[in-house]
């Protein structure tokens, strides 16, 4: 792979390059302490990025994947699929790690034999530029292996002192460099130490930890604890966990029919596996009854259900869940506690 | 590009009706080039779509050897098949598929079949009951066993009556409780007719479908019997929303009944949870 580095006073310029070859969207702060991706409608937006921050609200699932999208219409005489085919190019700038894993997860399940091509007419018109972190006390990509990425992304910028180390993963990230030429200078030695010192820094940084390599297993074991009747009464089904997870995708589907009570929408939603009619089938049987056994089977599936079909754990580490909880569960601690850990052990 | 989401428009040509809340449609694709070339698996299920109302998983009941016509025979139960009961013969459905896996017929080719069966599910177990009398040669004995609570609640009852007189195949059917005092042959649970016969659970493979209570006591039986937990056969009921390994409506563990089922194992269904 390629390294070029891009001095801090040009980061400005080179996003503003990038302007040329498609819409460009930015981390930038919404509420007090969250952030959001937002397009940057004018080079002067640009200048609203924060760059050191630690997750947006939503993550990029909501560009591939909409919290609720039309599928076809219908009519009498049959079925429209509405055109989708857009030429508009995101470019979308400072993606952590973490969230470059969650889409690559996402690509997993929406191919395959049965190709979604909801999602995928919209993911390849997006680049994705990643750019490192330092992790905060909700972080926990390291245990999940997913702290680093080797593909996923056009570009990576790596933070080290006046400067980033530009990565670069694709032929479109090698082009988007073109524009910015003579902004990018040759890496040095030393550019690499920094690289490095930078790298075992954060390794340091990480507060949380998780032993996924025996979780199924333990989770398997202690299927009947009290622990999940306890988390069960203290989780409100209410799906933020879910909504804000990079790698939950259910949907569920339904008609939206108009008011000639013939033609109507196919349309779909994000659903939550934690939402009490999630596995009820018709005649009222519910798979999953009681809130325990959802909130089992949301954290089963991510890190034990998932791997059965896909070969590893769906969760990414990125802590939203955890920081988003109203009712504060912990899921990191909560295994910790599963697995007879203490804290930090 | 194909949507895997987008149903075929198809026609009810006919409502058989079978008992109170259960009928049989007969589904006929309106386009010839997809109607010619939909191909199922006996256990397979479609995703049906009653327009403006929505999608649901219902099993095939018809024999891939019959080809033309889908049957579907369906419980009122839910939303969807509410809808479906209003509407008359003629009327256009919406319909995918198939989907799931199916029983695993090359596996059991050259091996008796014994299907065990207790009311609705003989719905997705006729398709196979069908499929292997049209392919007689492909197995050794063929066994039926089918229980409903009364006489009343028997699906496909003429058809089956007509299975008692042939010679390549044992068909037993019984009942819970004869209340219209005119029931011919067995009353009982579904598992006292395998007193009434000698199997050989090694070159044996069990289909089972039906209410829970009942896999329970048949599973038992096979159990006993010295049946492999792969030899035996079971079809999950779960609402299928996409049908294509996605939504995860019906997933259990980390199976999605959609695509690895409906069709499972009885070792493949002991290692999974919230089962039944």
């Amino acid at each position: 792979m390629k390294f070029l580095k891009l001095p801090t006073n040009n980061l400005h310029e080179f996003i503003l390059n990038l302007r040329k070859i498609g819409e460009v969207h930015i981390p930038i702060k919404k509420g007090e302490k969250s952030f959001v991706f937002r397009k940057t409608n004018e080079p002067e937006d640009i200048s609203k990025i924060q760059l050191d921050y630690h997750r947006t609200i939503l993550p990029l699932k909501k560009y591939f994947y909409h919290p609720t999208e039309t599928m076809f219409e219908f009519s009498k005489t049959g079925f429209v699929q509405p055109e989708q085919s857009s030429d508009v190019h995101d470019i979308i700038f400072g993606v952590h790690a973490c969230d470059i894993h969650g889409v690559l997860t996402l690509d997993l399940v929406f191919s395959g034999k049965y190709r979604d091509d909801y999602y995928f007419n919209r993911r390849k018109n997006v680049s994705l530029i990643g750019l490192s972190c330092m992790p905060d006390e909700f972080c926990f990509c390291n245990s999940m292996a997913t702290d680093y990425v080797e593909i996923g992304f056009d570009l990576f910028l790596s933070e080290i002192p006046g400067a980033y180390i530009v990565r670069i993963g694709t032929s479109k990230g090698d082009d988007m460099l073109n524009l910015s030429g003579p902004l990018l200078e040759e890496i040095t030695h030393n550019d690499i130490d920094a690289h490095k010192e930078y790298s075992l820094a954060r390794k340091k940084a990480f507060k949380r930890f998780l032993d996924i390599r025996n979780l199924p297993e333990i989770m398997d074991l202690e299927y009947e604890s009290n622990l999940w009747d306890e988390l069960g009464n203290r989780c409100t089904s209410c799906g933020t966990c879910s909504m804000v997870c990079p790698t939950c995708y259910c949907y569920r589907i339904f008609d939206d029919i108009n008011m000639d009570m013939e033609s109507g929408k196919r349309r779909r939603q994000w659903d939550c596996c934690l939402f009490r009619d999630h596995a009820m089938v018709a005649g009222g049987h519910n798979f999953r009854q009681s809130r325990s056994d959802r909130f089992k089977h949301r954290w089963l599936h991510k890190q034990q259900s998932f791997a059965g079909v896909f070969g590893r754990p769906s969760c990414v580490g990125c802590g939203r869940c955890i920081e988003a909880c109203p009712a504060k569960i912990d899921i990191v601690a909560e295994s910790n506690k599963i697995q007879g850990a203490k804290n930090n052990d | 590009m194909t949507n895997p989401y987008m149903p075929h428009l198809a026609k009810i040509i006919r409502i058989i009706p079978q008992i109170d809340d259960v009928r049989l449609f007969q589904i006929r694709l309106e386009d010839e080039k997809i109607r010619n070339e939909f191909r199922h698996r006996p256990g397979q299920f479609v995703m049906i779509s009653v327009l403006g109302t929505g999608e649901a998983p219902i099993s095939i009941s018809s024999s891939p050897t019959r080809t033309g016509i889908i049957e579907l025979c369906i419980r009122k139960a839910g939303k969807v098949t509410d809808a479906l009961f209003r509407l008359k013969e003629n009327a256009v459905i919406g319909i995918r598929g198939p989907y799931g896996n199916g029983y695993f017929m090359e596996r059991i080719k050259g091996n008796n079949l014994l299907i065990v069966a207790g009311g609705i599910g003989m719905a997705p177990l006729r398709s196979l009951l069908w499929y292997s009398l049209d392919n007689r040669d492909d197995f050794k004995d063929i066994i039926l066993m089918y229980g409903t609570k009364t006489p009343n609640e028997m699906l496909f009852k003429d058809e089956l009556f007509s299975l008692l007189d042939r010679g390549d195949i044992k068909c037993l059917l019984t009942v819970d409780k004869d209340d219209t005092g005119t029931w011919k042959t067995n009353v009982g649970v579904v598992t006292r007719l395998f007193d009434m016969i000698s199997l050989s659970p090694e070159t044996t493979y069990a289909a089972i479908c039906g209410p829970p209570i009942m896999y329970q006591f048949v599973l038992q039986k096979l159990i006993e019997c010295g049946f492999s937990k792969n030899r035996i056969m079971m079809s999950l009921e779960r609402r299928m929303q996409c049908g294509i390994g996605k939504c995860l409506h019906c997933s259990v563990g980390h199976k999605y009944t959609c695509t690895d089922g409906p069709i499972f194992t009885y070792w493949d269904v002991m290692n999974m949870q919230e089962v039944v």
